[in-house]
């Protein structure tokens, strides 16, 4: 079963920037998803966004609101894993390291 | 959460931890059967305690110190006994005690005794299918009705191969270690073998069947992973990830809507996972920037890697396809591989040439239940326009298939070549 973790923010307000500590945690516990076979493709989330919108059949754009920095805002993962429960098992260990905010955790069909 | 949520989250924890645990537990008692035993006592414990207490912030280390715990208390019955047997020359408890009071170790020793375990579980000196039904267990954490329905046995017999498994290990002293110079490649070509043998059993799986059999793709597929992570050095290993990644892109394309089989060059290349495809160019990439030679593995993976960079059908490129096979001939030489040669001489030179190839393996004895050869004959026959014959031969594929899907795909092709003869 394949899962996509990603973490969701508030692109507007500006966050601290990562300490280096943090950093090479999660650089480890990507390695630790790879050492456990599971990890199928990774990267990071930059932080502007634009939302693209139909309704009632009309397309509105919009972008932003960005925030100053150019820092990641946030990342994905998606993952090979048997159970949902081991999807989020995982979701855990990585909210642990990277503290407060949320991650989605949705079951990824065809591919 | 309720008590069910409780043991799933366990469950979860358990297949994630329970390789690492074993794995680290067999290097402190130096018995992988002893080093189960109390992983498992540690897992029911977990099963006992979290639904009151929560999961544990560390579940890992959780396990980790439950399980010492135990392997203290049998080692310390152990000894007992022994001191009644007066046996003397084994490592004493103390030793083994402080090996077990270590602080815990770093990803480098982690890797090591995992690595280890999967060199022991796949050890020669075990019967094939207890390596497989090892490997299972300990390093893709399948229970063992998991793998009884994976591979269609009593779950009985399954018990039976894992505690004969331990027990022939515990009893050879075969050591915990990563095998060195010569014994190596002999090793680690046991190891991939098991893996591959893991990965067949799920893609042979068909439409109807349990959706544990199919998932023994995923656990190979996880298994070669992790070796690729473990041994980056060794190039078959990455051939053989490669392989699997390539051959897995195309699971959903090879069985059509209503549940039959499709050959490769008439499934929709559109249905091919590109993630693994790109996936397995990244592990070939691996190997050809280890060693400029390609292995076995690497051999077959490169001929896949043929058929998924080919966006049609009629765009493969068969003459390389060619070549790879004779390096592979002339690395692994086997009628099954011969035959595989004729049907891709038979695409690159016409059907004539293959023909020629195929003819020439009627005689082989150990082709001769193999519904893959008057399969291609047949192929071959109905190219050459030779209906009449091509029919008997689909018919005879069909009777030595014991894959009910591949029998209806070859009876199909038998009564189509029916309708030529009449149309003709």
């Amino acid at each position: 079963m394949r899962f996509l973790l990603y973490t969701t923010g508030d692109n507007t307000q500006p966050s601290a920037p990562p300490s280096q500590q943090m950093i090479d945690e999660v650089g480890k516990f990507t390695d630790e998803t790879r050492r456990a076979g599971i990890l199928l493709a990774t990267g990071g989330l930059g932080p502007s966004t634009t939302r693209v919108r139909n309704s009632a059949g009309k397309l509105a754009v919009t972008d932003g609101p960005f925030t100053e920095t150019k820092e990641l805002t946030g990342g994905f993962a998606l993952i090979e894993v048997k159970s949902r429960e081991e999807a989020i098992e995982w979701a855990k260990r990585f909210r642990k390291i990277v503290g407060d905010g949320d991650s989605l955790v949705q079951e990824v069909f065809g591919g | 959460m309720t008590g069910a949520d409780t043991h799933r989250a366990i469950d979860a924890v358990w297949r994630i931890e329970s390789p690492k645990l074993i794995a680290g537990l067999t290097r402190i008692v130096r018995d992988v059967g002893l080093a189960e035993d109390v992983a498992q006592d540690a897992l029911v414990a977990a099963l006992e305690q979290w639904p009151e207490s929560g999961v544990p912030d560390k579940p890992g280390a959780w396990l980790m110190t439950t399980a010492k715990h135990r392997a203290i208390d049998r080692l310390r019955r152990n000894e007992r006994l022994e001191r009644k047997h007066e046996e003397l020359g084994r490592e004493t408890l103390a030793q083994q005690e402080m090996a077990m009071s270590e602080h815990s170790s770093s990803a480098d020793d982690l890797g090591d005794d995992l690595l280890r375990l999967i060199f022991i579980s796949c050890h020669p000196i075990l019967a094939p299918e207890a390596r497989v039904a090892l490997t299972l267990r300990l390093l893709a954490s399948l229970t063992t009705e998991e793998i009884a329905r994976a591979f269609l046995v009593p779950v009985s017999t399954i018990a039976q191969r894992i505690v004969r498994a331990k027990r022939t290990l515990t009893e050879a002293r075969v050591p915990f270690e990563v095998p060195s110079g010569p014994e190596l490649d002999a090793r680690l070509s046991s190891v991939l073998q098991v893996i591959y043998l893991v990965f067949n059993e799920g893609y042979s799986a068909t439409a109807g069947d349990d959706l544990i059999r199919a998932g023994l793709c995923e656990d190979a597929l996880r298994l070669g992973r992790i070796l690729a992570w473990l041994a980056p050095k060794e190039p078959e290993v990455h051939g053989l990830v490669a392989l699997m990644e390539i051959q897995a892109s195309r699971s959903r394309a090879r069985v059509g809507p209503s549940g039959e089989m499709v050959l490769l060059l008439d499934q929709d290349r559109g249905r091919w996972d590109q993630l693994l495809i790109r996936r397995g160019f990244a592990a070939l990439e691996r190997v050809e920037k280890i060693d400029g030679a390609l292995g076995p593995y690497a051999l077959q993976a490169a001929i896949a890697a043929c058929h998924a960079r080919a966006r049609t059908a009629a765009e493969t490129d068969w003459a390389r396809i060619v070549a790879l096979y004779d390096a592979l001939a002339e690395l692994a030489p086997s009628p099954v591989v011969e035959l595989n040669r004729a049907v891709a001489v038979g695409m690159a030179f016409g059907p004539a040439a293959g023909l020629a190839l195929v003819d020439a393996l009627t005689a082989e004895p150990s082709l001769r239940t193999y519904h893959f050869l008057p399969s291609v004959r047949g192929d071959l026959l109905v190219k050459l326009g030779r209906s009449d014959e091509a029919r008997a031969e689909f018919e005879r594929a069909a009777a030595l298939t014991q894959n009910a899907r591949e029998r209806e795909l070859l009876l199909g092709r038998a009564a189509a070549c029916s309708r030529r003869e009449t149309l003709s």
